[in-house]
């Protein structure tokens, strides 16, 4: 997809990140507005899938996936982007989003397999555990001998985890070159900044000191520069490291009120808020 | 009461290795995973023959369940083992997001359960897994008396979709079930008819069921007994049919009596036929070092308990 096309469907994926969270009064903009880009990308842009409808219209999914990337989301309370990128892709009607947190839906408060919704592969919420759930299914694809790449987004805050640290001496150990790892920098966490609330310090040099590759993504607020770094990471598959994109985000953005804080990491904007949020985002494919 | 009779002793882990050895070669798609513990799992002919389908996790649990919930998805069939207090409480929130509330195939199989870990002591003493694992939605927990039910039961989860929770143990113990038994995951075995009392017993429990049905029947009381393998879906239909015949029961298990298999046969029966029940198990505490026997002893978990629990039980009807 072209980055003009790219651009235009995250303005429209952040659209209904925040009218979600509104229709629910509750759910976690913040992360979700800022990893949009990232997620966008992987999807629209990036990820080996396939592409083939069902008789619904919709697309075709299956969970094992077998000769196709996948993706994980660990930070799974930033559901509401996961669920805007899906419909959007054409995995569910777009209009299954006025459901999100609600009863009797498939768009739960975070991700789940439970109710069947097309595109979630495990659940998440609980964190620190996509890594370890990335890497087995990297594992897994290696031993099938397919050429195929495993995406996991994980938060930083979400680094305090210690099982984080246990995959992560896991997958260059198995030399899970297949493997692409995606963490999001954002610097925020719901108690505050990470570096008051537990510094993580320099998770780069940590990766690092694991056994990763990695990459800089300086501002993955430019999809540019995200498709870019998505890029860079796949051209390191196959060298025997698996590889982690450290990415620069800001929490909330393209929302200017929900920026440079930690206050919208799981708060609903009200009515007033949310149509000061749409002015700042435009409407490119239609609300569902 | 019906005769049983053993040749020899094995561990019940060693028909988990017996059974994994057997899945090498029928079942392409299974895996196993080990945390820094193949050789207490018997885990070393499985290996040799499918060193591609061993995964080693080292001392990180944690990951190897979420990696084991990774190639569940990608379509592998993994046991994920370790000791039984590592393999559920310290990964319970690992099985129960990406396990079980995400219907992964994984097996949770796990070794050296209860107090007849022996030496090691009560850290290691897991007395609370089967209550973690039978409150979890969808989970299946399985929890088989000796060496041919341990390797049936290994070999028949591979065929079962759906999480599962297997527990075994260390030491050497009676072999005395078919080794060509057909194990059916939530059906229970009848191992002696009788009248005058249900007892139902799992795990290593089994035996002592069988011995305490001998000295029972010297006295004159007709015991029937029944092997409940599979705690969780408990064999409901089997359960109320023996209480309807014998009027009480007496359950049997090395385990707290807080949310184990007493506890399961309590709930089912005070819903269904409310009837008197002892119980055999762990009454709210640690275990502590000692040899395996000692510990049974100093317990309460062996014949004698069961047989003095009987005649109370029975003064009940």
């Amino acid at each position: 997809m072209k980055l003009e096309q790219l651009e235009a469907t995250v303005a429209q994926v952040r659209r209904d990140i925040v009218r979600m969270v509104h229709g629910c009064q509750s759910g976690h903009p913040g992360g979700s507005l800022g990893c949009a880009d990232l997620v966008t990308a992987l999807y629209f842009h990036v990820m080996k899938i396939d592409e083939s409808r069902g008789a619904d219209g919709f697309l075709n999914f299956s969970r094992e996936g077998r000769g196709e990337d996948l993706f994980f989301l660990s930070n799974g309370h930033i559901s509401p982007l996961f669920y805007s990128v899906l419909a959007r892709k054409g995995y569910f009607d777009t209009k299954e989003m006025a459901s999100f947190r609600k009863i009797n839906s498939r768009l739960q408060g975070h991700p789940a397999t439970h109710e069947h919704l097309p595109g979630i592969r495990i659940a998440s919420g609980s964190l620190g555990q996509g890594l370890s759930v990335a890497a087995g299914a990297a594992y897994a694809k290696k031993l099938r001998g397919e050429d195929t790449t495993v995406y996991v987004l994980m938060g930083d805050g979400e680094q305090q985890e210690g099982q984080i640290w246990e995959a992560a001496q896991f997958a260059p150990h198995y030399k899970l070159d297949n493997l692409i790892a995606i963490v999001d920098w954002n610097k925020q966490q719901i108690d505050g900044p990470t570096d008051k609330v537990m510094d993580n310090r320099d998770i780069k040099a940590k990766y690092e000191a694991f056994g990763w590759a990695t990459v800089d993504l300086v501002d993955g607020n430019n999809m540019q520069l995200v498709v870019d770094a998505l890029a860079t990471a796949k051209a390191l598959k196959g060298k025997g490291q698996p590889i982690v994109i450290l990415m620069k985000s800001e929490m909330g953005f393209g929302v200017d009120f929900m920026m440079h804080t930690h206050k919208w990491h799981g708060t609903a904007p009200n009515d007033e808020q949310l149509a000061a949020a749409l002015a700042q985002l435009p409407e490119t494919l239609g609300d569902y | 009461m019906k005769k049983y009779s053993f040749s020899e002793k094995k561990d019940t882990r060693s028909g988990f290795g017996a059974g994994m050895a057997e899945l090498g070669k029928t079942h392409p798609n299974v895996m196993a995973l080990c945390a820094d513990l193949v050789a207490s799992l018997k885990l070393d002919a499985f290996i040799k023959e499918n060193p591609e389908r061993f995964v080693q996790c080292g001392i990180a649990e944690a990951n190897m369940v979420g990696v084991a919930a990774g190639l569940a998805i990608a379509g592998y069939v993994p046991y994920a083992t370790t000791f039984a207090n590592f393999g559920s409480g310290r990964v319970y929130d690992q099985i129960r997001q990406s396990v079980a509330y995400s219907g992964a195939n994984v097996k949770i199989a796990v070794s050296h359960a209860g107090l007849t870990l022996g030496e090691d002591g009560a850290t290691h003493q897991i007395l609370e897994d089967l209550a973690m694992m039978r409150a979890m939605p969808e989970m299946t927990v399985i929890n088989p008396c000796d060496y041919n039910q341990t390797k049936a039961a290994t070999i028949a989860l591979a065929d079962h979709v759906g999480p599962a929770y297997l527990r075994f143990g260390r030491p050497v113990v009676p072999v005395f079930t078919d080794p060509n038994q057909e194990f059916v995951i939530g059906k229970a075995w009848m191992v002696n008819e009788g009248k005058d009392v249900s007892i139902f017993a799992t795990g290593h429990l089994v035996w002592e069921a069988i011995l305490a049905g001998e000295l029972l029947e010297k006295e004159g009381i007709d015991a029937e007994i029944i092997n409940i393998h599979t705690i969780k879906p408990l064999d409901e239909a089997a359960i109320l049919a023996s209480v309807a015949k014998t009027g009480c029961a007496v359950t049997a298990e090395e385990h707290q009596l807080n949310g184990g298999l007493g506890d399961a046969v309590c709930q089912l029966l005070s819903r269904h036929k409310p009837s008197p029940v002892e119980m055999v198990g762990v009454d709210n505490s640690f275990g502590e070092s000692g040899t395996p026997a000692q510990l049974m002893e100093k317990y309460g978990l062996n014949a004698a308990a069961i047989v003095e629990k009987v005649k109370k039980v029975i003064t009940r009807k």
